[in-house]
């Protein structure tokens, strides 16, 4: 799955070595073969099949219940989330693929999630669905699906920098009893066996996805919770500004990549 | 798909379920009050810790143990039984030929002092650790006696025969108490 981007904004203002020659070979006009993998090209033909055909996918049960959740009346003012947004397809078209982002009254960088639950306190004056529960879930897979097939596109916003590069700086920072960053398998041994596992590239292209080892839909920070625990690393509640910072760090590093979502992982 | 499903419920993070089974093939690593003192010359560690005698039955069922050992997430070695073996680092086969006890003993206790950027942990370091879960805090991977153990196992494994050398293992001393 080899494609051709251009290189974001966002991502040069991360500033490694590869990037700046990125950019540069950008300048001058140059379009750069990109090499980057999603977790799909690692997985065997039979979990790929299972992703390709909707039919078959266990996570479009959760899409299918996250449809009649945008059209649930909810709060006091029995709004649904329909009622401001109209139909999904069009108005959600996008949304996924640029998040995590400012949200405007904090002025820090929130995910998917929180945008949700922000909708739900603020506009429909509802109570939030507390994150990773299967509602969460649902709803946050049929809005992400509405961005299938488009570029992860970090928004072009200054302020994201900051917290982009904190991300980067926990990307690389070695944690837990084994002592691991998240660069050491991801950056540095990425198509290698870990046991049995591939070692994917940690494009957070399809999520939230089915794993077959969870049973489960689950959310990007599920993903790196596991991760963390798997160098016995104290995992973040979800929710952390750490995570927040992490996955924008990644959103940045798959930026160009078609979303997938909603995926499925072995 | 039956086989991808297998595959992930023998993935890594099984280390996460930290219940007594992960201990099943040694002693629970005690809590750590202070590390056994240990010298390195040279990048050799050749007392054993605490001078403890390695047992190479019991270091091999660590090394297979992949909550506990962790090795072949990484390694393969001659241990026909366990699929899966991974590969982002070497096979131990024949290891034994090629690394003494002493140099064995530093690989495991702190191979980052040998190469701060291997990724191999150090199975005996508590030191410089960053947010390590509440369960493992001031507990080193291994204790002195595992280390010992891994050795003495480490060294049966004399040449690329593999599977030969890990049907040959009696209980052995580690040469580094037998020159003692
Ligand atoms: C010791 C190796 C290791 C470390 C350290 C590690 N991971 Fe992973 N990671 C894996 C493996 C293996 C998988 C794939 C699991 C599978 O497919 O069964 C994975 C999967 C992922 C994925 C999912 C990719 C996809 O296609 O869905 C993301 C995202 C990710 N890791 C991010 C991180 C981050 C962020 C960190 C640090 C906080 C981290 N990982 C630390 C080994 C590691
Ligand atoms: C997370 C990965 C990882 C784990 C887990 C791991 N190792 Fe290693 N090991 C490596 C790497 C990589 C090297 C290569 C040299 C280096 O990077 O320093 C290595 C090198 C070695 C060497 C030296 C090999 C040679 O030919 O010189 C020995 C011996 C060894 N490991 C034994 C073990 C044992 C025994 C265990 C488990 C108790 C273990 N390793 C666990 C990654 C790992």
């Amino acid at each position: 799955m080899v494609f051709i981007w251009l290189l974001p904004a966002t991502f040069a203002a991360i500033g490694t070595e590869a990037c700046a020659a990125e950019e540069a070979a950008n300048k001058a006009g140059n379009k750069i073969t990109d090499s980057r993998k999603s977790g799909y090209d690692f997985m065997s033909a039979s979990t790929q099949a299972l992703q390709n055909d909707d039919s078959q996918n266990p996570a479009m049960l959760w899409v299918k219940d996250g449809e009649a959740l945008w059209g649930r009346e909810a709060g006091k003012d029995k709004k649904s989330c329909a009622s401001c947004h109209g139909a999904a397809p069009k108005s959600m078209r996008g949304v996924a693929a640029r998040y995590p982002a400012i949200e405007k009254k904090t002025r820090r960088p929130i995910n998917l999630q929180q945008r949700i639950n922000l909708c739900q306190k603020d506009h429909q004056h509802a109570a939030p669905f507390a994150p990773e529960t299967q509602e969460m879930l649902r709803i946050e897979s049929y809005v992400g699906m509405q961005s299938r097939g488009l570029a992860i596109t970090p928004p072009r916003d200054a302020r994201l920098a900051a917290f982009t590069q904190k991300g980067k700086v926990q990307f690389e920072q070695r944690m837990g009893q084994l002592d691991l960053s998240c660069a050491d398998c991801h950056d540095n041994h990425a198509g290698k066996k870990l046991g049995g596992a591939t070692i994917p590239e940690a494009h957070p292209t399809a999520y939230p996805l089915y794993r077959l080892e969870w049973q489960s839909l689950g959310s990007v920070e599920r993903r790196l919770r596991n991760c963390m625990s798997g160098v016995r690393a104290e995992p973040y509640p979800y929710g952390a500004p750490e995570f927040v910072e992490l996955e924008l760090y990644l959103a940045a590093r798959a930026a160009g990549m078609k979303l997938e979502t909603p995926g499925v992982r072995p | 798909m039956g086989g991808s499903w297998s595959v992930a419920a023998l993935f890594w993070l099984a280390v996460t379920a930290s219940s007594m089974t992960a201990y099943a093939a040694g002693s629970p690593p005690e809590p750590i009050a202070e590390l056994a003192p240990f010298v390195v010359t040279d990048g050799i560690i050749a007392e054993p810790l605490q001078g403890r005698i390695g047992d190479a039955v019991r270091g091999r069922a660590i090394v297979a143990n992949r909550q506990l050992g962790l090795c072949l997430l990484c390694h393969s070695a001659p241990i026909p039984e366990e699929r899966f073996q991974g590969n982002l680092s070497g096979n131990l086969a024949g290891i034994g030929s090629r690394a003494s006890a002493g140099q064995l003993r530093m690989r495991l206790v702190d191979a980052r002092q040998l190469n701060p950027s291997t990724i191999m942990p150090s199975y005996y370091r508590v030191n410089k650790l960053t947010r390590v879960t509440p369960a493992q805090q001031g507990r080193t991977i291994f204790s002195a006696q595992q280390i010992e153990d891994v050795v003495a196992y480490l060294l049966t494994l004399r040449d690329d025969r593999g599977a030969l050398a890990s049907d040959a293992i009696r209980r052995i001393r580690s040469p580094a108490t037998e020159n003692k």
